[in-house]
């Protein structure tokens, strides 16, 4: 088989979740999105992994051990992840990543009616809350 | 008979000269299964980012990693394979979908699914594809991957190269695993504590003094 058409592929599917990171609002849709990049960098690596082991005679097999623990790295994050996304929710009654502004930085926030700005997170938390 | 030798020659050679070095457009059965199965992932993976349905978005992701798992099988990882089936579309997806349940995602359709920067987003996406894309055919472009003989990743080579060479990165691991399942516990546990803390202290006590009484 040609090299080419899993790095392609590959390539591609990396790609789409960094298109899904960018785009995404939704804070678990971003975590699919990682998903699939975490996935391409896995098809990249078996199939450099095939490729060298009938080629450079090499046996450690390092390309599919470095894809299994990719895969459980991958499930740990997931964990953490919709851990701190519930967390999140259950803060702010969002999981809409647009809205989380807290830390943000920009002209608007150094202003003098930056204070306005930084109330509504705030009033909206002690609604969550309350 | 001197032509019908002549033409096995021929053909001989012909063979030969295609199992040394395959042309780019010579494909095989495998090949042709792979690239079916990469336009259905790959197909899968736009659906995903782009659908306004949440739960479509883990629905055709289960499609994406699927379809992964059957290039890894005609790739010859087949422990991988399965590991990928069993994990990807075991658990994770259902710890997606689980996520999206909890945090009450619509079911129909949303209508701010997408930021508003999907055009920078589409406009960065295609760029990097571009230039990955380029890159990737025009370095590996006289390289072929020899399917035939014995699997490179059936699960004995895989399992002997994982506890012989790779022990001490897996213990790790392991640890690195267990790490996250607590720190799990300890973010989805420490709002309600911190709830409960406040509210045995304001208003929690009178009524602790009630039922005291």
């Amino acid at each position: 088989m040609h090299l080419a058409y899993p790095a392609v592929l590959s390539a591609l599917l990396f790609c789409t979740g960094l298109y899904g990171v960018l785009a995404r609002r939704n804070a678990i849709l971003v975590l699919m999105s990682v998903e699939l990049m975490l996935n391409a960098v896995n098809l990249n690596l078996v199939a450099f992994d095939v490729w060298l082991s009938r080629t450079a005679e090499e046996t450690l097999h390092s390309g599919q051990a470095l894809t299994l623990f990719t895969i459980a790295i991958a499930a740990a994050e997931i964990g953490i992840g919709l851990a701190i996304v519930l967390a999140v929710y259950r803060n702010r009654g969002t999981s809409d990543i647009d809205k989380l502004r807290d830390t943000a930085e920009g002209p608007e926030t150094d202003g003098p009616d930056g204070e306005a700005h930084a109330a509504e997170p705030a009033a909206e938390k002690a609604e969550a809350s309350a | 008979m001197t032509l019908a030798a002549a033409a096995t020659a021929v053909a001989t050679d012909a063979t030969s000269m295609a199992a040394e070095s395959p042309g780019f457009l010579s494909p095989t059965g495998v090949e042709i299964a792979f690239l079916l199965v990469g336009v259905v992932t790959f197909g899968a993976a736009i659906v995903t980012v782009t659908t306004r349905q949440l739960v479509h978005a883990a629905l055709w992701l289960v499609v994406t990693l699927g379809g992964l798992a059957v290039e890894y099988l005609l790739l010859t990882a087949e422990f991988i394979a399965w590991v990928q089936v069993l994990i990807y579309v075991g658990s994770v997806v259902v710890l997606l979908l689980f996520g999206l349940m909890l945090t009450k995602a619509p079911i129909g359709r949303s209508p701010d699914a997408d930021s508003g920067n999907r055009w920078a987003a589409l406009t960065v996406a295609v760029a990097t594809a571009a230039a990955l894309v380029w890159v990737v055919v025009d370095a590996f472009r006289t390289t072929w991957i020899d399917l035939d003989g014995a699997p490179a990743g059936s699960t004995e080579v895989t399992g002997k190269a994982l506890f012989q060479n790779w022990v001490l990165p897996f213990e790790a691991l392991s640890v690195l695993l267990l790490a996250a399942l607590v720190g799990a516990i300890v973010l989805s546990r420490k709002a309600k504590a911190d709830a409960t803390a406040t509210t045995a202290s304001v208003p929690g006590s009178r009524s602790d003094k009630g039922g005291a009484r």
